[in-house]
């Protein structure tokens, strides 16, 4: 077995963790609200299909849509009741655009689906059963992806695969929910991981963690040691240095491997896959307990709340909701923020549901957000360089996304960017250079979707031209025969008088002579 | 509740461009009261002279441009490129030659290219080769160090020279300067002399010239605090101290006699204040970690051909000119193996 | 004076050779102009340039005889991009052509419609289903909003929406500073 080197990735940033804000109390739970609401879309891909229509009532687990193409994931009820609507609602996204949702009114009853628990039975399984187990209880990467997960596993099956990869850095400062589900249900993230393993038949499982989360790794540790069925694969815990962002999965597994993903490559060519933990807890979560994921840690936390912890959470619960259940806002709460201070997502309103890709609820009070500073221009000090863990020159791509030359951007590797945050994080003239790639990024997709829809339109137009000739072409060619078959009916009609057909013959006879004779003397003449 | 919202990432180091362009103004001042200590005080009211014209051209143009005035004066760059452009002057430089390098150096060399962050060139050295072009005569009157002068001027008298631009009575510039160790080293060896003759002269010192050495001392130590605090980065010093070093190495092995060794050509001049002040200017450097050390390594080999072929004694603002002009073909082919490219190779 | 004209005929002639050489060496065989135009204009085919859709447009931009500043779907983006291509001056969009304006699409009002089939006829890329005395309806994956369905309906229960936006296809407003959303997101909605 290869002995694995810890290694380590250019730039990065160690950045002040604030994770003992939310780490003090266990994991609690939400009591049963009278709503929630459930967005079609929470993963990547296409959107689900609702297959549930208004007034209907439902089950706890029920699948109330359908997962739509090969890159998607069904949404389930999170508890019994009726759909109240499905209709555009505001969600959590950046662009703010209304998005389908599905409202479930709850009755209190939290009355489940009947279920069968695959249990230890899995084992039996072929992997493509178990990944159609894993699609239909519609489980995403929960490490803020939301890619689904049975659709990554048969890709990454597909190919031998050495080392399957548990992501447990949760690098971003405030965030703490792998962290707890680490600490408190080690044994069922091992049993998801023990699925993972089945399935995938890697050589080797490594667990990465960063080394300011001991107690996780202590746990992880402990649940290892006492496994009651011990796997053929060797299973590592490595602690990892915390350094921002580690938890990239790229990043990670440059750290952990000492490999480098090839860029525009997918992890599967080194045959390697990751998994997030909570994705592992929710495989665990199906498998064992046949519950589709209809839940999921959520970290609220930030000096905007009264009392920061760890929640279990109902998809589709509103984020107001679990502010309420963790006390309230303090007075000078400023920003809410979806996800970690770095790439999370500021919310305009805590009125939006939490989805699959929640993994933090973050209330940023006044003393914790940045002076607002004026930005001033680029002096290409280079700081962004050195922190950038794609190791891309940031500057270079600020001047030509903000020059709209997107060309020159791509020359400079913009996809390989990962949105980390780093750059901007250290800028001394405090450049929002993140939202300028996000900004090239979507122009440079939209120019693709264009120049896509061009050629269609082009095709279907040489189509339609190419059919409107050979219309023509073809009623011409039909008038034609039509013409001739009047032609030649009339010539029958006027055949019908055989005494007539001799005289013409005759005349016929004797101008052909005459026309001969003439032709003849010119000849001799001529 | 209804919340602001904003971009990611949502928080930020403490860090700003006048905080970058503070620092470097620290790291210079030791060096600079040096300047004083060796050349006279000219200099301290040669750079108050420079840095209010420096604003005040920045203001002018920023006001004809209709851009805000107050957080460009503030974040000190023209300051830095003001106090720049003074330690490559003579200390007793005339009022009037300090307006048109600074009128220069801020106007067109930073304004018209598009003001900070725009500019191609340093625009302290395009000041200084517009100078030295124009007034080459005024640019080489350096008064000898304090200790071999017979006459030394006060803060006051030397206000005086500079702003009537004469000497007081009975004095002519040819009795108070004298040229420096470069230009000697430069003009003697020309006339075959050896060097051992020439570095007889109480121009020079230890291992440079005489003031000379100790002001380079105190630049070095400022250069080691930008590089303690992060303000710049260690391979362009590096790069081009180092080639220097092996460049005059080589020359002089070639002629003992006839060639100024390595030290001397470091720590006299400017080599130190460029390679750690004027080099390091990011604006007008490559950005890659690669392309820094070439910039590096060709502001020092031209340095070199300069002061070995060509017409002035010291070519640092020649030299970083023309690197400034390759520096877009640099940053062009030199990049970074990013993330994941190297392994597809 | 016999030498050196010797030397220039001689030279002359060894370098037309090479020229001629490299000529046939060199030859690139690349896309013909037209296509090579075709594919910068935006594919509309709505006729606004006063040409029968985009090829023939296309077509006599690369004979020489037509201006760049036609095509108002293409905008000032596609008459920057035609003009690097052809090497002529960018100027402004004729406004005899159209103003530049958001793509949009065609919907039909199905309630309204008689099921005549005109607009079917009209639709330069078959992006309309039906039948005779049946209601129409549009594709909208395939309408490029060409407008070309507006003028022969004869109950005008055709009518034109800006492109729907969605999550997927919604693009980052340009950055403006720090705190960017709240003015940016008026703009961009």
């Amino acid at each position: 077995m290869p002995v694995e080197q810890l290694s380590h990735f250019h730039g990065g940033l160690k950045l002040p963790g604030f994770k003992a804000l939310s780490t003090n109390s266990p994991i609690q739970k939400m009591a049963l609200l009278a709503e929630y609401r459930l967005p079609l879309q929470q993963h990547i891909g296409e959107p689900a299909e609702a297959i549930v229509s208004v007034g209907e009532r439902v089950l706890k687990g029920q699948m109330i849509a359908q997962a739509q193409g090969s890159i998607s994931a069904p949404i389930h009820a999170p508890t019994s009741g009726t759909i109240s609507a499905i209709d555009k609602q505001a969600v959590a996204h950046i662009s703010r655009l209304p998005a389908t949702c599905i409202t479930l009114t709850s009755d209190g009853l939290d009355e489940a689906s009947p279920a069968h628990p695959l249990g230890e039975t899995y084992r039996q399984l072929g992997k493509q059963t178990l990944y159609e187990h894993l699609r239909q209880a519609g489980i995403v990467g929960l490490g803020g992806a939301t890619f689904p997960t049975a659709t990554k596993l048969a890709l990454a099956s597909r190919r031998p695969l050495k080392t399957l990869i548990i992501n447990g850095a949760e690098c971003e400062p405030y965030i703490t929910c792998d962290q707890k589900l680490m600490e408190e249900r080690a044994d069922e993230v091992l049993k998801g991981i023990h699925v993972l393993i089945h399935s995938l038949r890697p050589r080797q499982c490594l667990i990465g963690v960063e080394d300011n989360k001991p107690a996780a790794i202590n746990a992880l540790n402990e649940a290892l040691k006492n496994d009651p069925t011990p796997s053929s694969v060797s299973i590592k815990i490595v602690a990892i240095a915390s350094l921002y962002p580690t938890g990239g999965e790229k990043q990670l597994i440059k750290v952990l491997t000492d490999q480098e993903v090839p860029s525009g490559g997918f992890p599967g060519d080194l045959g390697i896959v990751c998994q997030n933990i909570g994705s592992a807890y929710a495989i665990y979560r199906a498998i064992y307990e046949a519950e589709p994921l209809i839940s999921r840690i959520v970290t609220l936390t930030g000096a905007g709340i009264q009392n920061p912890g760890n929640w279990e959470v109902l998809i589709g619960t509103p984020i107001k909701q679990l502010s309420q259940a963790g006390g309230g806002y303090t007075d000078d709460v400023q920003r809410l923020i979806m996800g970690g201070p770095m790439m999370g997502l500021a919310l305009h309103s805590d009125e939006l549901p939490i989805s699959k890709a929640s993994n933090c609820i973050l209330a940023l009070s006044s003393s914790e957000l940045p002076k607002t500073e004026t930005v001033s221009p680029c002096i290409r000090c280079g700081v962004c360089v050195e922190v950038c863990p794609a190791n891309l020159l940031p500057q270079q791509l600020y001047w030509h996304s903000r020059a709209k030359d997107f060309d020159k951007a791509q020359d400079n590797n913009l996809f390989d960017c990962i949105e980390c945050g780093c750059c901007d994080y250290v800028c001394p003239s405090h450049i929002p250079l993140v939202s300028f790639y996000r900004y090239a990024k979507t122009q440079i997709w939209n120019a693709e979707r264009e120049r896509q829809k061009a050629d269609q339109a082009r095709e279907r137009h040489q189509f339609r031209e190419q059919r409107i000739e050979l219309a023509k072409q073809e009623k011409e060619a039909k008038m034609a025969k039509r013409r001739a078959a009047l032609k030649a009916k009339k010539a029958g009609d006027s055949s019908s008088s055989a005494k007539q057909d001799a005289i013409k013959a005759a005349l016929a006879r004797v101008q052909a002579k005459k026309s001969n004779k003439a032709s003849n003397s010119e000849g001799t003449q001529g | 509740m209804q919340f602001e919202t904003s971009a990611s990432p949502h928080n930020n180091d403490v860090n700003n461009v006048a905080r970058v362009m503070r620092h470097v103004i620290y790291a210079l001042i030791p060096g600079t009261l040096a300047y004083a200590w060796f050349f006279g005080p000219g200099v301290l009211i040669n750079l108050a002279l420079a840095i209010a014209l420096a604003l005040g051209f920045e203001a002018l143009v920023l006001k004809l441009r209709k851009q805000a005035i107050k957080p460009v004066l503030s974040d000190g760059s023209a300051l830095v490129t003001a106090w720049l452009l003074v330690l490559a002057l003579p200390p007793l430089t005339p009022w009037w030659m300090i307006a048109i390098g600074i009128g220069f150096a801020i106007i067109v060399a930073k304004q018209l290219y598009g003001g900070l962050g725009y500019n191609p060139f340093n625009p302290a050295m395009v000041g200084y080769v517009v100078l030295i072009i124009s007034f080459p005569r005024e640019m080489t009157l350096w008064p000898a160090p304090q200790e071999l002068a017979q006459q030394s001027f006060g803060l006051w008298q030397s206000a005086q020279i500079i702003f009537s631009g004469s000497l007081p009575n009975a004095l002519s510039w040819d009795a108070i300067t004298m040229a420096t160790p470069l230009d000697i080293t430069r003009t003697q060896l020309g006339q075959n002399m050896m060097l051992s003759e020439i570095q007889d002269s109480p121009l020079f010192g230890t291992f440079g010239g005489v003031g000379w050495e100790w002001i380079g001392n105190w630049f070095f130590l400022g250069g080691l605090y930008l590089l303690k605090v992060k303000i710049i980065d260690w391979r362009i010093p590096f790069s081009l101290i180092a080639t220097l070093l092996i460049a005059t190495t080589l020359t002089y092995a070639s002629a003992p006699d006839a060639q100024a060794g390595p030290m001397f050509h470091l720590f006299s001049g400017g080599v130190i204040l460029a390679a750690f002040f004027i080099a390091t200017d990011p604006v007008s450097a490559p950005a890659s970690n690669r392309g820094r050390l070439i910039y590096g390594c060709g502001i020092a080999l031209f340095i070199v051909i300069i002061r070995q072929w060509g017409g002035y004694p010291d070519g640092i603002a020649f030299a970083v000119l023309l690197m400034n002009m390759v520096v877009p073909t640099i940053d062009h082919y030199i990049k970074p193996a990013v993330f994941g490219q190297s392994s597809k190779e | 004076m016999l030498s050196a004209l010797i030397v220039l005929t001689l030279l002359s002639l060894a370098f037309g050779l090479l020229l001629g050489f490299s000529s046939i060496r060199f030859k690139v065989e690349g896309d013909p102009v037209v296509d090579q135009i075709d594919a910068l204009l935006p594919q509309t085919q709505c006729g606004q340039c006063g040409y029968p859709g985009c090829r023939p447009y296309a077509t006599a931009l690369a004979e020489g005889n037509e201006e760049i500043n036609r095509c108002p779907p293409g905008g000032e983006a596609g008459i920057q991009a035609l003009a690097d291509l052809l090497g002529r001056e960018v100027i402004p969009l004729d406004p005899e052509a159209g103003e530049e304006s958001e793509p949009e699409l065609a919907i039909i009002d199905e309630h309204a419609c008689i099921g005549c089939t005109l607009c079917i006829q009209a639709c330069p890329v078959d992006a309309i289903l039906g039948a005779a005395k049946q209601m129409h309806t549009v594709i909208e994956s395939e309408c490029t909003g060409c407008k070309l369905c507006l003028d022969p309906c004869p109950v005008d229960c055709i009518l034109m929406v800006p492109n729907p936006e969605s999550l997927n296809s919604w693009k980052w407003p340009y950055p403006a500073s720090k705190q960017p959303t709240a003015a940016q997101h008026k703009t961009a909605s």
